[in-house]
């Protein structure tokens, strides 16, 4: 069923990589988790493996169905994820005073979170029919925009799921870009959005809820509240920072376990990774996510069509942009907006998203043209 | 297509870059920075007492001991907010619930979320938090050492008390190693040796959680148990001086006249240091300060009061030695005298007829007293007063003295813008007007009289356990002229016209002097009917006669004549001492547990029912 060629095509490098970080991820949680007063370490990090498990299992059985036959596929798929995120505005259960989540007896799951993925496949699809260096015009990118990006954004946005919105706006911008945006609207949109941000950001306000204003505060003066929304941000960069140039070392860590870093093993992971391995271990870190990164925009490059490489483009765009917003969230860069590491924070839905948005990328890869110099 | 892609690359590596760049800022750059900020997250640094120094008399038992101490407290959170809580604790602790509410709404300190509801509880409340504690989850009774006064109130104003930390010793840097909860001298010797009782605490650094919960003890540092010092105080002989106080208003000072070893100092009424210990509570302080009484005031060094005849001591050794009296001087006593157009009377309406200076010293003849006040400078008189340490403060090692006042021409002027006038030099001469003196300084004039003409810097702590070192002070008199003095204090006890002779003992000789000071003017009339206007007793005494070994001074406020109000208490005191001194440890005990067996009340009322069994003798 799948060709010799296919295996030998398999890019070992991405795999792993992934499967490290996610076994550094059940590491670091184990670590976060680890007990100080109850005798029993928390489940959270066997539930992580079986995830992980699982997660390999749809990873090879994504790789082998050649992109092509989903992709063909991917306007239906779409649909399909735009029922389940009406749906969930429906039967969703709500937490955290948010309704996200689809109860599936035993588990729950976040149907925005394959969404994106969904989303990325059907563009691809539609742009790859469009061809490449579209040039495209105002004009056009409305009509995208209103085809694919507005009603899944507002439906996500009002969950409210604020974070993901903001994924799917950037996702949707960069694949824009892939595909050609006219060089004059390119210059005049960044200036735009830069005269107006302030303008722009006083209407986003008045739109937002307690809680993300708060965030948004907090973020700007983390010294405001120490003990509230700030109190999250300074507790980050105290963890990170207190790890210095070599850590405390593995299970050293003290800001997690003893409670003083709320969220410590979902988003706010790779503060107590930095904590405990320091400068050093976040530089090793950073350079795995970097290299699946890069290895993401080769495929894009490398891919046999057009569909391929909008689908790895965007993919890659994605995970890039997921890595960034935790990182400097967690480093007191960007506001703090629920958006765990790729591959790492506790969480299975996100983490099974991640092993097939890479699964993807890996069967666009496997699927490349041969290089006519090997 | 590939371009963009290019361009796409170059912008992550770039962010990459960025983030990096924070990366170092915060884990290279500022790193020990945070690394503080993560510790003082979780460590706490406890500092723990060190054990206080054990008190003892001079015979080496002991006035004090340790014993535990409990408090309640909670942590907030973990404590149900309802009604029934609220009733539960507050009757069990016996606070009202709205004190318990402002209580429990309060602000912790720390982030520990737990605050302290009473303090010093009873073993009852211990009894039924513990009985009861499935009821409170969050609630916890916490042990700490404090200070027990094994006898209570005996020896309180020279033992004194602890407390917290005033806000003025917060700041001080004598304090900075004192645990910010702990209990420090106050007052008497735990404040004076408060450097020596307390040691040196330890400090326990604790790992806890961000609920304040302690996880472990990351380091330990073992407190330094403070010294334990022996008191010159002589725990039979203060008990005598304190039951013999008992219900009344006085002090009494007892001190070895050759080396200036405090052997009682008693004031009264007096307080029981044992309120402290456990945290006073507002009321009580409040009962204590208000009191009219004034139990905290230490009438043996804080309050002065005219000397009255005990004065005469001075007069009669400034006028021998200045050469306006010889021992052989006689005066004739008419019971009064004429002194610038008004007639001042003896205490002896009589007279006592023609009298030497031996006898007028026993039997506190005014007029004789007159005869020299007539003769003498004011000046003159002060610089031997002075000279006996009257006017100044003694330099004991209690906080608090008052100098008491010796009264100038010069002092006149300064302060009333008056010239000084001969009769207030009679007034002088038998230590009235405007003189003052503590009972504590008379007992050391008194010392100085009897030891050779030594004034002795009194302690209360032995010299050998690092007490002040022997500091004194010739008072540049005769010994003849001292000889003289105490051959006439011995006959005011122990001749039977003596003024003191109810304080003539079986068991050793005494020496003393009396003296009655005057309330408010002659009104007889007013004195008959209210206590507050009747005179002030004075009695200075030593013992043995020879090779003195004990001087006391008694003062007993409104006490009435010297001699039957202060002399047998003086008595008492004296021979207390001298039974202390041929006892053993065991018997010494044994009468200690005897007297100290009766509670108050019944030492008030046995004091009382041997007060006017003395003949009195007048003054």
């Amino acid at each position: 069923m799948i060709d010799r060629r296919l295996i030998s095509n398999f890019d070992w490098g991405m795999f792993i990589a992934a499967l490290v970080l996610s076994l550094i991820g059940v590491s670091t949680i184990y670590s976060a988790t680890r007990p100080v007063f109850d005798a029993e370490q928390q489940s959270f990090y066997i539930r992580q493996l079986y995830w992980i498990g699982l997660s390999v299992i749809f990873f090879l059985a994504v790789i082998s169905v050649d992109y092509r036959q989903i992709v063909r596929h991917s306007f239906l798929i779409y649909i399909f994820g735009i029922i389940l995120l009406v749906l969930v505005m429906f039967i969703g259960r709500k937490g955290m005073g948010a309704q996200r989540w689809i109860p599936l007896g035993f588990l729950s799951f976040q149907p925005s979170e394959f969404f994106k993925l969904f989303f990325i496949l059907a563009m691809s699809r539609y742009l790859a029919a469009m061809g490449e260096n579209l040039g495209l015009g105002m004009l056009k990118i409305s009509k995208i925009a209103a085809v694919f990006f507005v009603l899944p954004a507002l439906l996500i946005a009002t969950q409210p799921d604020l974070g993901t919105a903001l994924i799917l706006l950037f996702i949707f911008v960069s694949m824009l870009f892939i595909a050609g945006i006219r060089r004059r609207l390119l210059v005049i949109a960044v200036i735009i959005g830069i005269i107006s941000l302030p303008f722009v950001g006083n209407v986003f306000w008045g739109g937002l809820k307690g809680y993300q204003k708060n965030r948004i505060v907090a973020f700007m003066d983390p010294k405001v509240d120490p003990q509230g929304v700030g109190y999250h941000i300074k507790q980050s960069k105290v963890t990170i920072g207190s790890g210095g140039f070599t850590g405390k070392g593995y299970m050293k860590g003290t800001q997690g376990p003893l409670r003083f870093l709320p969220e410590k093993h979902t988003d706010f992971i790779f503060a107590i990774f930095a904590e405990e391995w320091g400068f050093v271990g976040s530089l090793i870190l950073f350079l795995f996510y970097l290299f699946i990164i890069l290895r993401g925009f080769d495929t894009a490059k490398k891919a046999r069509d057009l569909e391929g490489a909008y689908l790895a483009a965007g993919i890659t765009f994605m995970f890039t942009f997921y890595f960034l917003i935790n990182a400097g969230m967690t480093m007191g860069m960007t506001p703090v907006v629920g958006a765990p590491l790729p591959l790492m924070s506790y969480g299975g839905t996100a983490l099974l998203s991640n092993f097939l948005s890479l699964a993807l990328i890996e069967n666009v890869r496997m699927r490349r043209l041969p290089n006519p110099f090997n | 297509m590939e371009r963009r892609i290019l361009v796409s690359s170059y912008l992550v590596l770039f962010v990459f870059a960025l983030l990096v760049l924070k990366l170092f800022n915060l884990q290279v750059i500022r790193g020990g920075e945070y690394k503080k900020v993560s510790d003082n997250n979780r460590l706490k640094i406890v500092r723990r007492p060190a054990p206080r120094g054990i008190i003892y008399d001079r015979n080496g038992m002991a006035f004090v001991s340790d014993m535990p101490f409990f408090d309640a407290s909670a942590v907030k959170k973990d404590l149900p907010e309802d009604w029934n809580t609220l009733f539960s604790l507050s009757s069990i602790l016996n606070i009202s619930t709205e004190t318990l509410k402002a209580v429990l709404n309060k602000r912790p300190v720390d982030n520990s979320d737990s605050v302290k509801l009473k303090e010093n509880l009873s073993f009852d409340e211990v009894a039924m938090l513990e009985a009861r504690k499935i009821e409170f989850p969050g609630l916890q009774v916490d042990v700490r050492t404090g200070r027990k006064y094994l006898y209570g109130a005996l020896a309180g104003h020279v033992l004194g008390y602890l407390n917290r930390l005033t806000p003025g010793q917060l700041k001080n840097d004598d304090f900075s190693d004192v645990p910010q909860e702990a209990f420090v001298g106050q007052y008497g010797a735990e404040k004076f040796y408060d450097g020596l009782l307390r040691g040196v605490a330890g400090g326990e650094i604790i790992e806890v959680d961000a609920m304040g919960r302690e996880i472990r003890v990351v380091s330990f540092e073992p407190s330094i148990k403070g010294k334990d010092i022996r008191l010159t105080i002589d725990m039979m002989t203060q008990l005598e001086a304190e039951r013999s106080l008992a219900g009344k208003t006085g002090a009494v000072v007892a001190v070895d006249p050759q080396t200036g070893e405090i052997l009682a100092l008693a004031s009264s009424p007096s307080f029981d240091p044992n309120l402290f210990s456990g945290g006073i509570s507002h009321d009580e302080w409040s009962s204590l300060a208000d009191n009219p009484d004034k139990p905290l005031l230490n009438r043996a060094i804080q309050s002065r009061y005219p000397p009255a005849s005990t004065f005469k001591v001075i007069t009669a050794i400034a006028a021998l030695e200045q050469g306006i009296i010889t021992e052989d001087t006689t005066f004739d006593c008419r019971g009064s005298l004429k002194i610038g157009g008004r007639d001042v009377g003896c205490w002896q309406k009589h007279g006592h007829g023609r009298i030497g200076l031996q006898r007028a010293l026993a039997e506190s003849c005014d007029v004789y007293f007159y005869e020299i006040g007539k003769r003498i400078n004011i000046n003159t008189l002060a610089d031997y007063a002075k000279r006996f340490g009257l006017g100044s403060t003694s330099g004991i090692d209690i906080n608090g003295e008052i100098t008491g006042l010796v009264p100038t021409s010069e002092w006149k002027e300064r302060t009333r813008h008056e010239k000084w006038y001969m009769g207030e030099t009679v007034s002088a001469s038998i230590g009235q007007g405007y003189l003052t003196a503590t009972p504590l300084q008379m007992a050391m004039l008194t010392a100085a009289v009897v030891n050779g003409g030594r004034l002795i810097k009194p302690s209360i702590l032995m010299r050998d356990e690092g007490g002040p070192s022997l500091n004194e002070e010739p008072v540049r008199v005769r010994a003849e002229t001292l000889d003289i003095i105490m051959r006439g204090m011995r006959g005011a006890v122990q001749e039977r016209s003596g003024t003191g002779w109810s304080a003539n003992s079986k068991l050793t000789s005494i020496g003393g002097k009396t003296g009655t000071a005057q309330v408010v003017g002659k009104d007889s009339f007013s004195k008959g009917y209210n206590k507050k206007f009747k005179d002030h007793a004075w009695f200075i005494s030593f013992a043995p006669v020879h090779n003195a070994e004990i001087a006391v001074a008694v003062f007993v406020e409104n006490g009435g004549f010297g001699g039957v109000a202060a002399a047998p208490i003086a008595k008492n005191v004296i021979e207390a001492y001298m039974k202390s001194k041929s006892d053993n440890e065991k018997l010494r005990l044994e009468k200690l547990k005897e007297m100290t067996e009766k509670s108050m009340p019944e030492i008030v009322n046995e004091a009382s029912a041997t007060e006017s069994s003395e003949p009195g003798s007048g003054d």
